[in-house]
């Protein structure tokens, strides 16, 4: 390619709030892509200087490192208590959690139901990979029947270990929910889909309707022991089927939002 | 103001409110639930954050939440509910926020029952949490103290960016007594330096208790040591009973008991005296930071300790650490919800007058051996 062809015009930068350093993500995690569209949406907003994020316990344990905002590091599980609590007292702030579905999904169930439950005005963004990834790839409430992980080493049987959570289904039952979606990140057309679904996740916390979650299909070629290509493909064609995209809950105030 | 008839868990409740308690976060549990009942109805009237959590796992974790704002918060249960809080409660202490505890004490282990205990002492006083920390703990034995105590709980929590827990045997949270309720305090304006708000001109503030590096976590570490050193130093807080009346400080014998069990040996001790027996009551007000200092000071002038608890003697061992065998201590404990009668210390008053007395061998063995004799 010769040196004229490069666009002399900047049409697509990083965003102010994600530091410019190197992060601990494997190649081929989406975690990186999560952290951009969480950080976009938000300077979109011009809410970076009214957030405060709640890291937690997983891979995403360092996520303060990489947004330039005001962060609180959680137990594992208990995102959404902590969340509820700085909420509470800063009614008028954006607080999100950022949690994986070991977190979310199986030690904070109890976490997320209350938070859900009592309608917190509080984003959730909570990533699917089907696995705990940071631990080494053991197998989380989300992995798939028959899913291959360290403490399923025959694959996942389901009479011994039982089914996969789906988190986003379960939470949309909860009246307190007014925003529950599923999104992927696994190609460029849900990508863009899922920076959608997080501005209005965002909009339905700065207008005080109730518990916004977007659930979002992530990659962990590391642990699924797969080419970043292969994982995603994998998303496609295994947990797609599982894990069916769409809008679970859009109360009727988060419809009438113009946003 | 004028004094009331008030339970001591709506009393600590008000005291906290009037304290300028921010936000509270709490689930049912007896003998402590009318602090949540009372707090649940005075807070949203004030506009200030009440949340009755799914368990106590999430209220220490809100309260963990709306400390990093550097308000004033609070939380309070039960010794089974307590018990599920450590994890947050090291996490608080990890990460350095100030927070107040507080830990309507009944008997356990297990369930238990919701009778007056203090088998929490251990847990509370010694951590239960993982990893090295304290947490400066107050023991009342009255409602008036608790409520006293209650203001100084925030304070000192603020001060020292530590947990400051109220521990507070069922007997006080549930029994109503005169008591004065201070003036209602103004909230906090100022937001401490630390704490999040939002990274308003890209200043960002970052509040966790991770640090992967090891020798950086051990300065952390250090710094808590430090600091639990200052309060040491700075913050014991007790009450000897030898001068008042005819407590002259002549005491030969000393009792150490905290709260209830401390309150209940005072009646014994009056009664002794009035035989003529010189003894004494040095009631810890903060078992935690420990007395240490007077305890070595009436080492040298007593004759015998006697240690009552309502529990298997775990200040006792606290007491041991600092008598060093020097002088004979003895123990005296109830347990699981039972509550000792001023005339069962009194008893142990007589036993130790009349003796035989002995620094050898361990007191609850001879408390155990005791009581063997009374179950045969």
């Amino acid at each position: 390619m010769a040196l004229t062809d490069v666009p002399t015009k900047l049409i697509y930068e990083r965003p102010e709030v994600l530091d410019p350093r190197v992060t601990h993500y494997c190649p081929g995690c989406t975690h990186g892509v999560a952290h951009r569209l969480v950080a976009e949406v938000l300077e979109e907003m011009g809410e970076v200087e009214n957030t405060i994020g709640v890291a937690s316990v997983g891979c995403s344990v360092f996520a303060y490192n990489y947004f330039n905002i005001d962060f609180v590091e959680a137990a594992h599980g208990r995102a959404p208590a902590m969340a509820t609590g700085i909420k509470r007292v800063y009614p008028e702030k954006t607080v999100f959690t950022y949690q994986g579905d070991g977190d979310l999904a199986s030690i904070g169930m109890g976490e997320i139901v209350g938070a859900a439950s009592r309608g917190e005005k509080i984003t959730v963004i909570f990533l699917n990979n089907a696995n705990y990834g940071m631990t080494g790839g053991q197998m989380a409430p989300t992995t798939l029947p028959g899913q291959k992980t360290t403490s399923s080493p025959t694959g996942r049987d389901v009479e011994r270990q039982g089914y996969p959570i789906q988190t986003a289904e379960l939470l949309a039952t909860l009246q307190g929910s007014a925003y529950v979606v599923r999104r992927s990140l696994h190609n460029s057309r849900e990508v863009r889909r899922a920076k959608q679904a997080i501005r209005t996740a965002f909009e339905v916390q700065r207008h005080n309707v109730g518990l916004s979650i977007v659930e979002l299909l992530s990659t962990c070629p590391t642990n699924w022991k797969m080419t970043p290509v292969e994982a995603r493909d994998w998303i496609e064609e295994r947990m797609l089927p599982v894990y069916p995209l769409g809008d679970f809950k859009v109360s009727s105030a988060v419809a009438d939002l113009e946003i | 103001m004028a004094k009331q008839l008030i339970k001591g868990n709506t009393a600590v409740a008000e005291a906290a409110i009037r304290a300028g308690l921010q936000a509270y976060f709490g689930y049912p549990i007896t003998p402590q639930t009318e602090l949540l009942e009372h707090l649940s109805a005075r807070m949203p009237e004030l506009g200030r954050a009440f949340v009755q959590a799914e368990s106590e796992l999430g209220a220490i974790n809100m309260v963990y939440g709306a400390a990093c704002t550097g308000q004033r918060v609070m939380t309070s249960s039960s010794s089974p509910g307590v018990s599920l809080m450590m994890e947050g409660l090291s996490y608080i202490a990890g990460t350095e926020v100030p927070v107040v505890l507080v830990d309507v004490v009944r008997g356990g282990p297990g369930l238990g029952n919701i009778a007056p205990a203090q088998g929490d002492y251990n847990q509370i006083v010694h951590g239960g949490g993982h990893g090295d920390y304290r947490m400066i703990v107050l023991a009342p034995a009255s409602v008036q103290e608790a409520v006293d105590l209650t203001a100084l709980a925030f304070d000192l929590a603020e001060k020292y960016r530590t947990i400051a827990c109220i521990m507070l045997d069922g007997s006080i949270g549930q029994m109503m007594e005169p008591a004065e309720l201070p003036p209602m305090q103004p909230l906090k304006t100022e937001i401490p330096d630390w704490a999040v708000r939002g990274a308003v001109g890209g200043e960002k503030r970052v509040l966790t208790s991770i640090n992967l590096d090891p020798p950086a976590q051990e300065v952390m570490n250090l710094r808590l040591m430090t600091r639990w050193q200052e309060i040491e130093a700075n913050e014991v807080r007790y009450k000897e009973y030898f001068i008042e009346d005819y407590f002259i400080e002549d005491a030969e014998y000393v009792i150490v008991g905290f709260g209830t069990a401390g309150r209940i040996a005072l009646s014994a001790v009056r009664a002794a005296r009035e035989k003529g027996i010189k003894v004494g009551l040095l009631r810890p007000i903060t078992v935690a930071p420990f007395p240490k200092d007077v305890l070595e000071k009436l080492t040298d002038q007593v004759k015998a300790f006697l240690v009552v608890e309502m529990n298997s003697g775990q200040m006792l061992e606290d007491v041991r650490l600092i008598v060093r065998g020097r002088k004979p201590v003895e123990f005296f404990g109830r347990m699981g919800g039972v509550v000792p009668f001023p005339d069962e210390v009194l008893t142990e008053i007589h036993r130790l007058v009349e003796g035989p007395l002995t620094t050898e061998g361990h007191p609850r063995d001879r408390w155990l051996a005791r009581l063997a004799e009374t179950l045969e």
